[in-house]
């Protein structure tokens, strides 16, 4: 059964025609070519699949797009500001935070939601915000020193 | 995915009345993050296991929600309130640690944005049998049970017959061990089950967890609040340092006269079917010093496990980490 998705996604609205039993992550991949946010484990394990529902970050392929109609929904295409990277982007970069960057969209959207909600955070609490974003390349150090340095921007 | 309807139900007694018309091929749905990665992907089911046709979605129901302190003290929970809503209570921190504690032990915080309570008391287990796509055991309708003879390292130490799952839920542990209660929402109004009576094992029926019938659904959790001077602690083994379901998890409520165990309930996720309590252990310790006793009490655990093929290392397992647990909450 198809029917007209509303989303709201990075600030824009999108009307699409397709089946309701679609999961979050295969509609902005397939049918609105937003590929940034990446297909891992479709099981709810390996977080790449983050994106922000009102500011908070979630897993994609686990959510059905019916049920976040209206909401505010951030991918990694919405997190520069135009052609500006967001601090955190820019600290990724410098530091080496990414090595394959499969696991990077998920990284930068969940510290994203951690510095909104709490912009100087310990090691332990960005340990803890991430725990659910797995990483098989860089060992992680990278990834929170580049969290700290964006804090500090 | 397999298609299915969406149904918003904006009051509790709007989601009975669809429940109640659309017959056992409409379920709730809340979060998600159980019933879409597994039922709702057509990996896992079965005839004893059919995917829904209609789901029913719960989080817009506003009595479902949210967190209250009442005048006597106790507690109620909406069953559609996320884990990271109670991880982040302080009212409920403050007066049931062990509550916040095992909501904060549950899966990782991506999950727990947006998974609720009632959700985590009402998922399905996670047998890697049931879970493959290739296994139609009894769960789901079928009928063999491939944990017996097939690698059964996580499975039950106590309580399997039939069927050999062990409870996945953190916070149905510590919400036993507060002695809490469910209210639940049927076509003839509204029960309340303590959790002592909640959780059904496969002896009395294997394609179930709970007493929750088709056409009925929880609303909220009611805690009471706890004598004076009540103790409690948290803990849970997993395999895995950063997040994993219990390998073996502990729940403590303890209230002391003079370091002797007064009253309360131990109680134990991971080991049987359903929430476990210990009762052996709790009458070894009645009446008796904590300290001096919790060694052995612990031990008697033994009297009551019977491992299978591949987990008696849980036995050992649960026995230390009720005796680390109990020490903690003192
Ligand atoms: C990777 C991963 C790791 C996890 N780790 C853990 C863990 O360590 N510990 C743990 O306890 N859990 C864990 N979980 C399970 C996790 O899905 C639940 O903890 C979560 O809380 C489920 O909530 P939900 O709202 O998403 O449930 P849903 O998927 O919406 O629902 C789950 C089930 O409950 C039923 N249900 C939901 N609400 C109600 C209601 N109000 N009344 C009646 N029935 C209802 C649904 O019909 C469905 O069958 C994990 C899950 C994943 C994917
Ligand atoms: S333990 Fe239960 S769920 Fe697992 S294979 Fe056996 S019958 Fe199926
Ligand atoms: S793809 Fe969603 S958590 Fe792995
Ligand atoms: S950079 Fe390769 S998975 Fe993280």
């Amino acid at each position: 059964m198809k029917q007209i998705l509303r989303l709201r996604i990075n600030n824009q609205n999108y009307e699409v025609y397709a089946p309701i039993h679609k999961t979050l992550l295969e509609i902005l991949r397939e049918d609105l070519n937003l590929t940034g946010t990446k297909h891992g484990c479709e099981l709810g394990e390996c977080g790449t699949c983050t994106v922000l529902i009102d500011g908070e970050p979630v897993l994609s392929c686990l959510i059905l797009p019916v049920a976040v109609q209206g909401r505010a929904i951030t991918t990694i295409e919405g997190m520069a500001d135009g052609i500006m990277p967001h601090p955190l982007q820019t600290a990724f970069a410098e530091l080496g935070a990414a090595q394959c960057g499969y696991c990077t969209p998920g990284m930068l959207l969940t510290s994203k939601a951690l510095l909104d909600q709490n912009p100087q955070p310990t090691r332990d609490e960005i340990k803890h915000a991430l725990a659910g974003n797995l990483c098989r390349c860089t060992g992680y150090t990278k990834i929170y020193e580049a969290v700290e340095q964006a804090s500090k921007t | 995915m397999k298609s299915f309807e969406l149904h918003d139900a904006g009051t509790v007694q709007e989601a009975v009345a669809l429940l109640n018309k659309f017959g056992p091929s409409a379920k709730i749905v809340a979060g998600g993050s159980d019933l879409v990665t597994g039922v709702m992907k057509d990996w896992v089911h079965g005839k004893g296991m059919p995917i829904p046709e209609k789901l029913i979605d719960v989080t817009a129901i506003p009595e479902m929600i949210g967190i209250t302190i009442a005048a006597n003290g106790g507690a109620t929970i909406g069953a559609a309130t996320t884990l990271t809503s109670i991880t982040e209570s302080k009212d409920l921190d403050q007066k049931w640690a062990v509550l916040t504690q095992s909501a904060a032990s549950v899966a990782s915080p991506l999950i727990r944005n947006f998974g609720t309570l009632g959700g985590n008391i009402n998922q399905r287990p996670r047998c890697w049998f049931l879970r493959g796509e290739h296994f139609d055991c009894y769960k789901k309708g079928g009928d063999f049970c491939f944990a017996v003879t097939g690698d059964n390292r996580y499975h039950a130490i106590i309580g399997g017959e039939l069927c050999y799952i062990v409870h996945p839920s953190d916070v149905a542990t510590s919400l036993l061990a507060l002695n809490a209660s469910a209210n639940i929402a049927g076509p003839s109004g509204t029960r309340a089950v303590a959790f002592d009576s909640y959780f059904t094992g496969p002896r009395e029926d294997v394609l179930r967890e709970n007493v929750l019938k088709h056409d009925e659904l929880m609303v909220n959790v009611t805690i009471p609040a706890l004598a004076p001077n009540t103790k409690t602690a948290w803990s849970k083994l997993k395999d895995r340092q950063v997040y994993d379901f219990a390998l073996v998890s502990v729940a403590v409520v303890v209230t002391q006269e003079n370091g002797a165990w007064r009253d309360g309930r131990i109680v134990l996720g991971g080991v049987a079917p359903v929430p476990y309590r210990a009762k052996v252990i709790e009458q070894a310790l009645v009446g008796k010093n904590i300290k001096d006793t919790i060694k052995a009490a612990a031990s008697t655990l033994k009297t009551v496990a019977r491992p299978m093929s591949l987990n008696a290392y849980k036995v050992d397992l649960a026995i230390n980490l009720i005796e680390r647990t109990v020490l903690n909450a003192l």
